[in-house]
């Protein structure tokens, strides 16, 4: 299973060109949800705003190469690492999901585009790294769903409540999980049930892609950008109008090791 | 001067969650990053910007006595054990303060309530408050001031 291409097998029944107008429908989804967002919201506008400010309160100018080395390690470490999350375990959920969930969507649009004609020989890597990116997907997710996420872990509230900030990252693993149950189902060649799992996991995709302007989708687009502006602030001292780091090593007592947000 | 969140910068940890004694800080419903619910049940204890690992929460001055164009932000430094603050008057005048965040060692001289004896129907009815008077280390009795030390004006 790990090593078949699913889409390959359904090329059988659906066309490849079915599947590829699938996708880039998908892709417009979100390019149209998050264009209606960044209107509605206004994000863009205050972030440019406020970027704006930043800049007059600035006590130096950055020279291009000190932008380029700014921004090379905010990829490094915001971007790629999601190093705002701090060291613990939303890190390493976060990490899960992110990766798990660029590698699912990368290798399935390689495999659509690539690998569904009749006389195409998927390389035995791709239907392995579409499987392992929606495993991670699914450790990471569940992982925050269950445990992770503030309101259950702080607010106490249970599990199965939902609320509409929980869109994004619950058709994110109800995706990549419909994705497993549908590969394994066609496999073992399950009539009937894999065509119903193939449905849903169309439906799912519809409501990730669909639901951009409702959903914390577009955080996937602002974030980056919200990383470099913080790490510019920095380096130009106007630093978010935020005091200097204090200079006074171990003179006002031990430190504090910050307790996890768990109290209850 | 309550607490409000910058969108962009808060990544929905709940730290401030955790921490505000009011319990007024939640997760939006929305947006699942924080917001401070009810402004004005604010105590100003300032303890989710202090907590907060990305500085996202900052105070807002009210209008009457602080008015536009000034700010005030917060930085914990815990391996230090300092809290910073920078406060810009709106006409650019900058101050800097630094304080600790505690003298002692994190976690230690915290009062062991379930230790405690059970308090009696006396206790309950008396005047004094739970563990006083040695809980304010006043075994003598509560302190007590002569009416002539009084200021004029304030006797009763």
């Amino acid at each position: 299973m790990l090593f078949t291409n699913p889409f390959a097998v359904l090329s059988v029944s659906v066309p490849s060109i079915a599947m590829q107008l699938f996708v880039i429908t998908m892709i417009l989804l979100v390019a149209i949800g998050t264009m209606m967002d960044i209107v509605h919201k206004k994000n863009v506008k205050y972030f440019f705003e406020n970027a704006k400010k930043a800049k007059k309160q600035a006590k130096r100018t950055l020279e291009t190469g000190e932008k380029a080395s700014i921004l090379i390690k905010t990829i490094g470490s915001d971007i790629l690492t999601t190093a705002e999350l701090g060291v613990g375990k939303r890190r390493v959920a976060h990490l899960l999901g992110m990766y798990g969930t660029i590698i699912f969507w990368i290798s399935s649009a390689i495999m659509i585009f690539g690998y569904t004609s009749s006389n195409s020989n998927t390389p035995s890597y791709l239907p392995f790294l579409w499987h392992f990116g929606s495993l991670m997907t699914c450790i990471g997710g569940y992982w925050f769903w269950f445990f992770l996420r503030v309101d259950v872990a702080a607010e106490a509230h249970p599990w199965y409540r939902l609320i509409q900030a929980d869109l994004f990252v619950l058709s994110l693993v109800i995706t990549s999980t419909l994705a497993l149950i549908w590969s394994f189902l066609q496999f073992y060649h399950i009539d009937g049930w894999d065509t119903l799992f193939l449905a849903l996991f169309g439906l799912s995709n519809l409501v990730l892609f669909g639901g951009v302007y409702w959903s914390k989708f577009a955080h996937i687009f602002y974030k980056p950008g919200a990383a470099i502006q913080k790490n510019l602030a920095e380096a130009d001292e106007s630093r978010d109008n935020l005091p200097l780091p204090s200079n006074k090593p171990k003179q006002f007592g031990l430190g504090i090791k910050r307790e996890s947000p768990k109290h209850y | 001067m309550p607490t409000f969140v910058y969108m962009t910068k808060c990544d929905g940890c709940g730290h401030c969650v955790d921490i505000c004694p009011s319990d007024i800080m939640h997760i939006d419903k929305t947006t699942r990053r924080a917001v401070n619910i009810e402004p004005n049940m604010c105590w100003e204890c300032y303890s989710c910007v202090k907590a907060c690992p990305n500085q996202a929460i900052d105070a807002r001055g009210y209008a009457d006595f602080a008015p536009m164009g000034h700010s005030v932000r917060v930085l914990r430094d815990e391996e230090r054990g300092t809290i910073s603050w920078r406060i810009k008057f709106r006409n650019g005048t900058e101050k800097n303060f630094e304080s600790p965040i505690t003298t002692k060692p994190w976690g230690e001289f915290i009062p062991k309530l379930a230790e405690e004896e059970v308090p009696t129907e006396d206790d309950k009815n008396s005047q004094l408050l739970y563990t006083e008077p040695n809980g304010l280390n006043i075994q003598t009795g509560l302190p007590k001031m002569k009416k002539m030390k009084f200021k004029q004006g304030v006797y009763y």
